[in-house]
Parts: C-alpha cells; structure tokens; sequence
C-alpha cells in the first residue's frame, strides 16, 4: 500500500491507539493536516501552541497515556518548548511532531525555520528528524516506546514538508528490534540482593519515612504502595509531584513534605533514621539546604534512573528499576523480618501533628477572601473524584495543601519547571482524557491571563472545565518573598484592581463567568458552577493578597528552620 | 565505590581525569547531543576525539577525556547513558587502558637548525612528514606524557602551527588465559 508520508504519519498515530491530538496548524505542516479530517483521531485546534502542549500533559497526567501534540515549524514549533521543558522536569509522556521546512531549505534560513530538534536535545528524551517516508512508521513506533518506557518524558518527530509530501510503502513494525534504538534498554530486572538489604534496613529503622515521590505515580504503584506502608507501619510522606498516589484520608499519611509541606511531614525527614525514597528524586524544594537534610537518615533509593542514585544524595541502598516492582519486592523480603517498634515515633509524629496543622486566620466577616477557605469550599462542595489542575504559585501550594487527594490521577500540577499558565490548558487536556470526571482549575490571576484564550478552545470544542482564580491582585509568591526576605518593598507584583474584567473576559470566551467577593457567596457560586456542564465556567474569587503561604522553609535554610504560621509560635529550636 | 582517577601531566598543569571510552550510533547529531550534555550538566571535557569505528559506518566510538573535578563520574556515565544513541561505555582506567594521542606541528627551522629537529624527533620516534623552507612539520602518535614531553623540547624551536588530537583509548587486552582445566588438576 502506497501511502504520502502524512498519511503514513497519521495512520502510525492511529497504529499506536491515539485517540486525540492537540495542534495548530501552519504552513509547513499543512501536508499532516489533510490526512486528519479522515482519520478517527479527534483533534482539539487549540489557540496558542503552548495550549497544545499543556492539553497533551494534562491528558498524559490524568489517564497514564502519552499525550500528543501537533504544530508547525518555526514559532509553531518554539511555542511548544515550553511545554517539552515542563513535561521534561515532570516525566510526563509527551509525543510532540512539529512540521519542518522542505529538506533543500534546511540550512538555509527559510521562512519558518528553526532548528527544533537542535533547540529541544536538552528538553526532550530524544527527538527525531525525519528525511525519508519510509521512516516515519518505525520512527512514531519509537518515539511512543522511549516516551512511554523506564523513566517516562517528552519526545519530538520532527517532520519536513516534502517527507511529508513524498510516498513510501506502508509497513508496521511489529517487534521492538525493528525499532533501531540499539542503546535503549528501559527494562531492568530488580536487584534482589539490594532489595535483601533494604528489608534488613526497614527491619532496623525506628523513625522510618516512606518518601514518596512522582515514581510511584509513573509505575502505577499506588495499590503496592498502600501494602507496604501498611505491612511496614511506616509514615508516608507525598512530594508535589505524588499528590494522589497515597490517601490524603490514610492515617499513615502524613502529607507534602518541602518548602511549603505540612510540619509533620517535613519534620519527619529531617528525624528519620531511614529514609525510603520510592520515585523521587531530591528535589531542592524538598530537601531545602541540602548539607542539613534529614542528618541522621540511612537512605534507600528506589527509581527506575539510574542517573538519579547519588545524584544529589548518596544512597546507602540503591534499587534501580520499576518502583512498582521494587515495592512488590520489598512487601514480600519485609515479610521475613519482624517489623520494627515504631510505638514511640508514632507518638512523636501525633503530638507535631497536634501542635503543627494547617491552619489560615479566620476570615473577617466584610474584609477579603481567605483563598485557603476558597479551596476547602471547592474541595467540600464537588465530587470526592474531581480532577485539580493548577498553575504555579500561592493558589497551587494551598491547593496541595487544602485538597483532599484520595487516588492517581486527580492532581495535574507543573512540579520541576514551574510553569505559570499551566492550569488552564491542563485542565482541558484532563477533561478531554477523562470527560466523566469533574475538573477545577485552581488558578492564581497572573496564570491565568498568560493562557486564558483556551478557554476559547474549550468552548468551542465543547470541552466544560471549571476555573477557580484566586484573584489577589498580584503575583502572589513573589509578593510573599518580597515582604518576608526584600523588606516589604514590592517590585513590579501589582497586577490591578480592576483590569481585566474576569467575568466579562470569559464571557467573551463563551464561558459563564461569575465574580464572588463576599464569604456568603462562596458555595452557591461553587454549587451553580458544578451544576454547569454545557460550557466552562470561571469563578473570580477576590481574596486576600495579604495571605501568605504557611508552613515555609525560607530558601537557603535547612529544613529544621521551618516557619510555621504566627499563630502557632516559633517551631524552631 | 567511585573509581579513583587518573593523575594526567599536562601542559595545563595536573588535572586529575577520567577517560571514557563511549560507543554510539553513527547518526546526524549525535556528537553535539553528548557535547551538549556535557555543557548542560556542568561536566567538563579535557578531550575528545571521535570517529566511525565500523566498516558500516553504523556506529563511532568517542573518546573522552573528562575533568574528575567537574562531577562525580558516576553521573557523567549515568547521564551519558540517558542518550538514546549511547549503546556503552567503558570506563577505562591507567592500568588497564591502551591510550595514544597524536600531535603534528610546524617548526621554524633553518639549515642550521634542521639536523636538532631530526634528532628530537628521532629521540621520540616522531616523524618529519614536511619540510618547507625554513620550516619542518614534525608528527608524534604516543601516550599523552611522552607527547607532552616531546611538545615541552619542541618549545626551543619556534612553533607556528601545533594542533593534538586528544586522546583516543582502548581497554588493555586479557593476558591470562581462560581457566581449562587439566589433566593434572584432575589428578591431584
């Protein structure tokens, strides 16, 4: 069967089970796009690129598949960084294919050219440029196994417009040898030796942590997780990234450990005497100073990177592979072992507990929003199953706090990039993966104006997230760094009062827009909102730009200098 | 157990190093993936020196020379190989390692002066592949110290051209041969 590159593209698509794509598009990839009004594919015409991509991770996050985006070249391409360096630092499957200048132009400075795959080596997992048709079946083949398999991530085909134009005869490689990727050997076989040393260790440890990270997520490990931590009685902490991977509602659980985690967790780390870190990976959010981090812990390493053992921590046991299977493995070596007496640090991580919760300053009665209260009400008043997509900021910190994450898949976040304007976009990706599900967006007001126009998306496309700003007027964390560490001298966080007109601006979107100021009219608008399921809706909270994010480990300290809020005194000793 | 590394006299002064010697596909921008995460991750190369190493020209092999200072080899390697186009790497150290540079330079060197150029170079095996007037291109394939010490001695002619290659290595051949078992062991 004689087939145009594009359509060999398209079919290869269809080959792998994708069921949509995100795109725009362009010049240079005009010759993929007519091969798609016949495909079985959705694709969802987004309004930026980078909407695009955050649709595809927040599709990735929410069903465990590789989300796929496609654009054209030049700043079609460029606008899609952004989304490659997030999915990158978060390990999120991306199958990204960017159009690319006709092959004699290449090098040449033609219009809409850029070196893409030259951009994104650093950003990507791998990337491909494609210069015959005939590859094009066994390239998408690979590039869906190297984003898919061991430590997942992001991966660009680009695609230029002749290979897309030219024939080739259709073929499906069916074997994972057929794929050329000789250097690539995701599968690794748990050391059982190493994981005879970890139960020796568990056995020992008195003030065990289970910290748990992303990995766990990523692995589908969830389930064996649980087991563990109930076989061993171990407290459980989850990083930012593994939000949803161990019930919030579990009494082991102890919460977000990091610069903004629960005392309790984060304090646990710093007094654990082992340390089980299954799929993290020692972030410097997480460990704060580093040379002062959990001093006395014996550390066992569980992640599937081989690069990350030692990477910033030296592990006392490594064990590189699936954690899954690792976890499996370490249930049935503790097995052999009596469990250990962790009466006494149980006792010590209830009395923190006790002494240490969360906790905001109550509302005055005519004064400003409390946004922690926004998000208990939102977390109160929708399905116990929604979805929460957030950006980046105070509004994400108090939404990992103030949440109630009960299983995977419900938290859709940008953890090591940090990116601002993520929420928006991701939250349409999750919806479109997972359209039984109710999703929020939980967004701050400087994130969502950098990606609001997929709200447009979102209508048209019939696609009806909910977003939930937190509207303080500012950009909230940069404006709490500034009172706390520049002397209160606020550089350029001042958004507006007024400007823009929320409900206006999503209205204007097709969106229903409602503006709450009072404390009264919090759940109604939350209620009205929930009952909506025809087009998005976008709630403007007004809140209180004076609120700071607590606890807070200031950067540059260790994690034993840990704030906590003014009403609970000084933690530190 | 981080590999100790290898103490390597340079004209830079002493910079302690590891050598790594990395097959890879031989493929459209391969070499500036492994350059670029070299630059990306604060590693730092000494040398590197690459070619295709097959008759198919499927693969090449890299040979680096990394700065031990820059970062814990153990994640130089790790990093490395991350890369979908690395199939493997062997760290290769002093003891068990074949490793040659190349240096080729161009001398002054006038009538009088030719016959010391001969002689350095017959001290060090080196070769004298050009000669123009007044001036002798002169090329020495050794271990890096014996380059060294050869581009020390050349200093007292005036170079105008020096270039090296920087290190290309192999690991050391087995000398033992493989346990077989005797007729004698058999019979004690």
């Amino acid at each position: 069967m004689e087939l145009t590159g594009a359509e060999a593209l398209v079919k290869s698509l269809e080959m792998v089970g994708t069921e949509v794509v995100f795109g725009l598009p362009g010049g240079a990839i005009l010759p993929v796009y007519d091969p798609i009004i016949d495909s079985s594919i959705r694709h969802v015409l987004v309004r930026h690129e980078q909407g695009a991509g955050h649709m595809a991770e927040g599709y990735a996050l929410a069903t465990g598949r590789p989300g796929v985006s496609i654009v054209t070249s030049g700043p079609g391409a460029t606008n899609i960084v952004t989304p490659l360096a997030n999915a990158y630092m978060d390990s999120t499957p991306l199958v990204v294919i960017t159009g690319q200048v006709a092959t004699a132009s290449i090098g040449t400075d033609a219009f809409q050219e850029c070196d893409i795959t030259g951009v994104t080596a650093g950003i990507t997992k791998h990337n491909w440029l494609v210069t015959d048709p005939a590859d094009l079946p066994r390239i998408v083949a690979a590039a869906f196994r190297v984003a898919t398999t061991g430590r997942p991530g992001p991966v660009l085909i680009d695609v230029p417009k002749d290979v897309a134009q030219s024939t080739m005869q259709w073929y499906w490689p069916e074997r994972v040898e057929d794929l050329d990727l000789p250097g690539y050997h995701p599968e690794v076989d748990i050391d059982s030796a190493a994981i005879a040393r970890a139960a020796e260790l568990l056995a020992q440890a008195r003030q065990p942590v289970l910290y748990v990270g992303g990995g766990v997520l990523k692995a589908h490990a969830s389930a064996a997780l649980r087991a563990l931590a109930e076989k061993t009685g171990a407290p459980v902490v989850t990083t930012l990234m593994a939000r949803g991977a161990f019930p919030d509602s579990h009494p082991q659980h102890l919460g977000m450990p990091g610069m903004h985690g629960m005392y309790t967790a984060v304090t646990a780390i710093q007094r654990s005497d082992l340390l089980v870190s299954l799929g993290a990976r020692f972030d410097d959010r997480v460990t704060g100073k580093l040379d002062g981090f959990a001093p006395g812990a014996k550390v066992i390493h569980v992640d599937i990177d081989p690069a990350e053992m030692g990477k910033i921590r030296s592990p006392d046991v490594s064990i590189v592979g699936d954690c899954r299977d690792a976890i499996e493995a370490l249930i049935e070596a503790v097995d052999a072992q009596p469990g250990p007496d962790l009466a006494d640090w149980w006792g010590q991580l209830r009395s923190w507990q006790e002494r240490f919760p969360l906790t905001y300053d109550a509302p005055d009665d005519d004064g400003p929003l409390r946004p922690q209260m926004v998000v208990e009400a939102l977390r109160d008043h929708s399905p116990a199953d929604t979805i929460v997509a957030s950006g980046v900021g105070q509004h994400q910190m108090w939404a990992s706090q103030y949440w109630r994450f009960e299983e995977p898949g419900t938290w859709i976040n940008s953890g090591g990039a940090g990116t601002m304007g993520f929420a928006v976009p991701a939250a349409i990706g999750a919806k479109v993966g997972r359209p039984d599900r109710t999703v929020w967006a939980i967004d701050g007001d400087g994130c969502f104006q950098m990606t609001a126009q997929e709200l447009v998306t979102a209508s048209v496309e019939q696609i009806p997230v909910k977003i939930a700003i937190l509207n303080n007027s500012y950009l909230g964390m940069v404006r709490q760094w500034q009172e706390m560490f520049y002397d209160e001298r606020f550089s350029e966080v001042f958004l507006s009062k007024d400007l823009p007109n929320y409900v206006l601006w999503a209205e204007a979107m097709g969106c229903v827009g409602i503006r709450v100021d009072a404390m009264s009219d919090v759940v109604p608008a939350i209620e009205k909102a929930n009952s909506i399921n025809d087009r998005p809706v976008v709630i403007d909270f007004r809140t209180d730009a004076s609120e700071k994010v607590f606890p807070m480990v200031a950067s540059g300290t260790t994690n034993d200098e840990i704030v906590v809020h003014p009403s609970q005194g000084d933690a530190r000793r | 157990m981080t590999p100790e590394p290898i103490e390597l006299e340079s004209r830079h002064g002493v910079v302690d190093h590891h050598v790594l010697s990395v097959l890879v596909e031989n493929k459209a921008g391969v070499l500036s993936r492994v350059a670029g995460l070299f630059s990306r991750r604060g590693f730092n190369i000494y040398s590197l020196a690459v070619a295709p190493t097959d008759r198919s020209h499927r693969f090449s092999r890299i040979t680096i020379v990394v700065d031990a200072a820059s970062a814990p080899i153990e994640q130089v390697v790790g990093q490395l190989n991350k890369l979908i186009n690395v199939l493997s790497i062997t760290h290769v150290n002093e003891s068990s390692v074949i490793e040659r540079e190349l240096l080729i330079a161009t001398v002054v060197a006038d009538a009088s002066r030719q016959i010391e150029v001969v002689q350095l170079c017959s001290v060090f095996s080196a070769e004298v592949v050009d000669v123009g007037s007044g001036e002798m291109t002169v090329l020495l394939a050794g271990t890096p110290d014996k380059v060294d010490g050869f581009e020390s001695l050349l200093s007292s002619f005036e170079v105008t051209e020096l270039h090296r290659t920087g290190l290309v290595a192999l690991p050391k051949l087995r000398r033992t041969l493989q346990a077989v078992p005797s007729v004698s062991d058999s019979d004690h």
